[in-house]
Order: C-alpha cells, then sequence, then structure tokens
C-alpha cells in the first residue's frame, strides 16, 4: 500500500509541473461554467414579429395591441405586402411574421370566423414550438374577449371559463442557468475523470515509463489505484469548486444535502475512471485516446439529457441512456440541488452507478493484468 | 551451477507470425561482461525484454541467478536492473525525484545504496534538480544506470544503452560498468558498436533471431579464420569500389582508415590486389595482412546471409 502512496504523490507532483494540467483543472471549469451555462440557455426572451395588417380595423389593431402588450413579441414595423414580410423572415432578422387578411373585422362582426396567418422560423424547432405556443396564447385570449364580448377591465361580468393557473416550481424564476448548472458541473467532472486520466496512463505508455514501473515490484493494481487515486481527488475538488462558484456566481442552490451530492459525485468519478481506465488500455497513442474520449464523451452528453429532455427522446435513445453515466449524474445533481431530493429518493440511480462503476472499474482491471505482460 | 548468472534454453518468440528469436540458447557466468552483438532487428531487444520479465518467451526457459523469469518474475525483478533501449524515465520530473521515486517502489532509499552509485551519480549530482528530459544524452544514460542500480541488482541488463552517446561519455560508462564488474556484478548488454564488442568479456553473435557465435571477442574473431587484407590508400571510397569488382573478394568493407577485404574460397595474395589496383591506377595503396576483429567476423557473418551488396558502410 505505501507503493500506491509512493505512486500518487509522484502524480501530483507530475500534474502540478504541468503548463497544461494546472490550467486544465482551474481554468476551463471557470469557463465552463460561465460561459457555457449563460451560452446555453433554451429561453426565448424576444420574438421579433413582421406585421402585415391588411385589414386595418378596430379588430385588427386590437389584435396587435395584444401582441405589443405580452413582453415576448416585439413588432418593429409593419409591412404592406406579405411577400416583404416574408423577406424579412428569409433573411432571419424576425422570428415570425404576423398576417392579418382584409376583411378579418367584416367576418368577425359576421361571425363567419376569421383567420390569422402566423409563419414561423422553424429552423430550431424548439424556439419554433415555443414561439407557436406564446403566439397560441394571445390568440385565444383575444378569442376568449370576442365570444364574451369583455374587455380586461370588465371582466367578472361575463361568462365563467375555466383558467389555467400556474407556477413554476423548483426553479420559480425560471432561470435556465439554475437548470443548465449541474449538467455542466458533470461534463467538468467527467473531463477530469475520463479524459485526464486516460491520456496520463497513456501517456506513461508512450513515455515507456510503465516499462520501467513494470520491471520494478509496483504490481497493476498498484500502478492503477496511483493513477486513479490523485484524479479522483482533482474530481471531488472540482465539484466542490463549481458548487462554491455556481452559488457565489448565480445563486444555485444546493436544496438537498451537500454530503449526498458528493456522495452521488464520488461514486460517478468512480465510474468515469473506470471508462478512462479502459479507453487507455485500448489505445497506445495520445491521439487515439483523446478521440475516443470525445466520441464518448460527446454522445454521452448530448443524450444526456443536458441540452434536451431525456423523455421527449425516441424510446431506442433513453434505452441507450441506461448505460450513459451523464444521465445518471445529471438527473441525481438536478434532484438534490434543485429538488432537494433525499438519500431515498435518489438511491436507486445511485446503486446503479455503484455497480455500472463496480463492473467498468474490475473489468478494465482485469484486462489491463491481461494485456500488459507480467 | 553457481556460477551461472543467466541460462537460456531454446527460447523462441515470434510477433505476428515473424519470428524474432528462433531457439536461443546461451549462458552467462556470474561477474561477466557479456555483450550481445548484432544488427536492428536481429532480436536483441527482444530477448532482454523477455530477461527482464516483461514479456513472455513462446518457447523455451529462461533463469536469472537460478529464477525462471516466467514463474519467479516478481524475485527476477528484484535483482535485476534493467535500462531499457530508449530513455523512459520521468522527463518531467527531476533527477533527484526520479532517483528517490525509483528507490522507493522498490523500498529502498537513495542513501542506503549511495556507495554503488555513487561513481554514477557524482557526474548527476550538478544536475540534480533539473528536469530529466532536459539532459543530455550522456547525463541521461547515466540517470537510466543509476536508475537500474538502485536495488543493488545482481545483473545489469542494458539494452543499446550507448546508442547515440558521444564518444567520451561511452568512455565513462564503460569505466563505471568496470567498476561495477569489479564489485562482482554481472552485465549483459546489447550493442551494435563494434569496439564495444572488444571490450566484453564474452559476446555472443545475434544474427536473424539465432545465435550465430558464442566466445571471447578474440576468440570469435579467430574461430572464423578469415584471411584478411588490409589496404591503405589516400582515396579509399574509390579503392573500395574497384576492390568490389574482385570476383575472389566476397567481402570489401570501408573501415575507419583503411579498407578491409577477406578473400573468399580461392584465396587472394597481397600481390593480386597490389596488381590489380596498379592496373586501373592506384599507385598510392598499402597492402597487408591483418589479424581480422569482431567487426570483420560480424560483416562476414551478415554478407554470408546476406547477398553481397548489402554491406556496411555504416560502421
Amino acid at each position: 500500500m505505501r507503493i500506491v502512496w509512493f505512486i500518487v504523490e509522484k502524480e501530483f507532483r507530475q500534474i502540478f509541473r504541468n503548463r497544461m494540467m494546472l490550467p486544465f483543472i482551474f481554468l476551463m471549469p471557470i469557463f465552463l461554467l460561465v460561459v457555457l451555462v449563460n451560452a446555453a440557455t433554451l429561453d426565448l426572451r424576444r420574438i421579433d414579429v413582421a406585421l402585415v395588417d391588411n385589414d386595418l380595423s378596430q379588430t385588427s389593431l386590437r389584435l396587435t395591441g395584444k401582441f405589443e402588450a405580452s413582453d415576448i413579441f416585439y413588432i418593429p414595423r409593419a409591412y404592406t405586402s406579405l411577400e416583404d414580410a416574408f423577406d424579412r423572415l428569409q433573411e432571419g432578422s424576425v422570428d415570425m411574421v404576423l398576417n392579418i387578411p382584409a376583411g378579418f373585422e367584416r367576418k368577425i362582426l359576421r361571425e363567419e370566423g376569421a383567420q390569422v396567418q402566423i409563419l414561423i422560423d422553424a429552423i430550431n424547432a424548439l424556439s419554433a414550438g415555443l414561439i407557436n405556443y406564446h403566439s397560441q396564447a394571445v390568440v385565444a385570449d383575444m378569442n376568449r374577449e370576442l365570444l364574451t364580448g369583455v374587455t380586461p377591465e370588465s371582466a367578472g361580468a361575463g361568462a365563467p371559463a375555466i383558467e389555467v393557473s400556474h407556477r413554476q416550481w423548483y426553479n420559480p424564476e425560471m432561470d435556465y442557468r439554475i437548470f443548465m448548472y449541474p449538467g455542466i458541473l458533470v461534463i467538468l467532472v467527467t473531463i477530469v475523470g475520463m479524459f485526464l486520466t486516460a491520456v496520463n496512463i497513456v501517456r506513461e505508455k508512450e513515455a515507456g515509463t510503465i516499462e520501467q514501473l513494470n520491471v520494478t515490484p509496483v504490481r497493476k493494481y498498484h500502478f492503477i489505484m496511483g493513477k486513479l487515486i490523485p484524479f479522483w481527488i482533482i474530481g471531488m475538488f472540482e465539484i466542490a469548486f463549481g458548487l462554491l462558484f455556481g452559488a457565489l456566481l448565480y445563486n444555485v442552490p444546493v436544496e438537498g444535502s451537500l454530503f449526498l451530492v458528493f456522495l452521488s459525485g464520488a461514486v460517478f468519478l468512480f465510474l468515469v475512471l473506470g471508462l478512462g481506465l479502459f479507453l487507455s488500455i485500448i489505445s497506445t497513442r495520445q491521439q487515439q485516446v483523446m478521440f475516443l474520449t470525445w466520441f464518448f464523451m460527446l454522445v454521452f452528453i448530448l443524450m444526456s439529457g443536458i441540452f434536451t429532455p431525456v423523455e421527449s427522446m425516441p424510446g431506442w435513445a433513453q434505452q441507450v441512456n441506461v448505460i450513459n453515466p451523464f444521465a445518471y449524474l445529471i438527473r441525481v445533481f438536478r434532484m438534490i440541488m434543485l429538488k432537494g431530493a433525499e438519500l431515498a429518493e435518489v438511491q436507486g440511480d445511485l446503486i446503479s452507478m455503484a455497480i455500472f462503476a463496480f463492473i467498468v472499474l474490475t473489468s478494465a482491471t482485469l484486462l489491463y493484468r491481461k494485456t500488459a505482460a507480467g | 551451477m553457481e556460477d551461472v548468472a543467466v541460462k537460456a534454453e531454446g527460447i523462441s518468440k515470434a510477433y505476428n507470425g515473424h519470428r524474432v528469436l528462433e531457439n536461443i540458447s546461451f549462458q552467462i557466468e556470474k561477474g561477466e561482461v557479456f555483450g550481445f552483438i548484432g544488427p536492428d532487428g536481429a532480436g536483441k531487444t527482444t530477448l532482454f525484454r523477455i530477461l527482464s520479465s516483461l514479456i513472455l518467451p513462446e518457447k523455451g526457459e529462461a533463469f536469472v541467478y537460478g529464477l525462471n523469469v516466467v514463474d519467479k518474475y516478481r524475485d527476477v525483478r528484484n535483482i535485476t536492473g534493467y535500462v531499457a533501449e530508449r530513455f523512459s524515465l520521468y522527463r518531467d520530473l527531476t533527477v533527484e525525484e526520479n532517483i528517490r521515486f525509483f528507490a522507493t517502489v522498490f523500498g529502498t532509499t537513495l542513501s542506503e545504496n549511495y556507495d554503488l552509485i555513487k561513481d554514477v551519480y557524482r557526474n548527476l549530482e550538478p544536475f540534480k534538480n533539473r528536469r530529466a528530459g532536459r539532459l543530455s544524452g550522456g547525463m541521461k544514460q547515466k540517470l537510466a544506470l543509476c536508475r537500474a542500480l538502485i536495488h543493488r541488482p545482481q545483473i545489469l541488463l542494458l539494452d543499446e544503452s550507448t546508442t547515440g552517446v558521444d564518444a567520451v561519455s561511452r568512455r565513462e560508462f564503460w569505466e563505471m560498468l568496470h567498476k561495477l564488474k569489479a564489485g562482482g556484478m554481472t552485465i549483459a548488454l546489447t550493442t551494435s558498436y563494434m569496439d564495444e564488442a572488444a571490450k566484453c568479456d564474452r559476446v555472443a553473435l545475434l544474427y536473424n533471431g539465432r545465435i550465430m557465435k558464442t566466445g571471447s571477442p578474440d576468440g570469435i574473431a579467430d574461430s572464423f579464420g578469415l584471411d584478411l587484407i588490409q589496404v591503405r590508400s589516400q582515396r579509399l571510397y574509390a579503392v573500395k569500389k574497384e576492390l568490389e569488382k574482385l570476383p575472389s573478394a566476397p567481402s570489401v568493407s570501408l573501415f575507419g582508415d583503411s579498407v578491409h577485404v577477406i578473400s573468399g574460397e580461392k584465396g587472394l595474395s597481397l600481390e593480386d590486389i597490389e596488381g590489380f589496383l596498379k592496373k586501373r591506377g592506384f599507385e598510392d595503396t598499402q597492402v597487408e595482412r591483418s589479424r581480422p576483429g569482431i567487426e570483420d567476423c560480424f560483416l562476414a557473418l551478415s554478407r554470408g546471409y546476406k547477398k553481397k551488396g548489402t554491406d556496411g558502410e555504416g560502421y
């Protein structure tokens, strides 16, 4: 066991001496947490509308007034022809076209049922959905007024209708950054756990130093432990660093127990360290292992539900996520940090991660002993 | 048996179907400096990796101080100091940190073994805070030697340790080896420098994965029974080119200051060569018989297996 300690000591010495490693450990997290958390927002704060009002009636003005009154729609100017408005949509300077045809008011007064046309830039399907949702809400509001013949000012006198009152729980201000933060933190921990570990081990292979160790009494498991422990410690440090940073900068809460956050982080780290070890065994060059880890990280990240809800993925993709370590920890972190989940609520995920970690670490260790002689 | 440091019996090894070692057997006595010489690709490194328990032989057995390198690899590692062909210490650690780290993994310390390594380490001490990656070639090699000695091995396995090192450092290195030998250390090494082969007690010629001959450097040279004629001239290269046209001279090699001609079965007399060269306008030549060295044998040997034309001007 003393030997493991000597290797850990040597490892830290090398890590702190490496010009690449220190920025990786301190600057990259800050960059990720500041830039990515802010940039990777899916909030729709502003919808620019090109208006084509061919009716120019009282009713049509009331409708456009309703759009303008909402704090999300902006109508910079009106166009006389649909073509002009459409060109704006084409060039991307507006997000949607609101087309009110001539005779709009007349049809409503005759109770024939009038139509408005909404053209949405749907390159980003997600924001298109949101634009549609917000527009429908405005139009529905207008409809209700027309049907009951009331304006908001005289409301209460009209026929009762079902009103939905809603409130955002767990993230009351709907701050997207608070939702993103745990996810970014997971990416960060993985970079340390999987990427740095794998590259570090392959570096010893490339430099031939691993052979020099192999002709000493250092056993394979000494070597593996000596390699994994430093990065486990750094990974835990990154979690602490990230939580502190988040609390100071974005008021990211930790509603649940801090201990539980670290516990799940610790289990997760064992898992990704095992994956890193595994990748380092099948690679002989640093480039190779970098490519492999990036590939896995990309797949894991995109499927993890960090940007898009897992629930809206196709069934098979949700199945794949059973072996996606990111999906587990992002879920667990969000549950504990934002919802204040107790151990009972996350223990299923924790146990899965622990089993997964055990399998990966054991098989990687066995494989390692088999591939290198001695 | 007590005097045997290394014993190999019928070792064979192949990589991807390509034979690297073929039925290698030899014995190294304790306290001997034993050299394996052979061209690149002869299998020297593979052999040393087997002896140092890094890889397994396919067939055959090897014993280091009576310990089987496969079954008792851990004991073998404790009594063996292996220096790989490539510099393989931590370049980002300092000289001292490297030594101390490897001392600790062997469960020992620098000061405990200082007496053994002091001759080598003294040279390094001024640079002990320098990172290993920034040392010169000769210093790197001394550091690697220190590393290999730190646990007081009984045998050193040095794989091409002096390749790419300047002449002064090589001489110093050999002085250290002889001191270690005087202290009772067994030293096995590989080299492709022929002058180093002559400094060994015994050598084995390795060619294409086989041991062609084993013996003392002089003994090997004599056992070949080569008929060597040395030709000196101001225009060595031109002379060599001309002599290659001689049908009865199967081996013509350029040495530092002369051309060595080894005559074939028919034999060549000094007059034959002098006459041959005179006819072609070389007047200033001095032709004389000479005692073949191990390098001559080595070249002759490799020519016997390769065809003429692939000669060893590099030596």
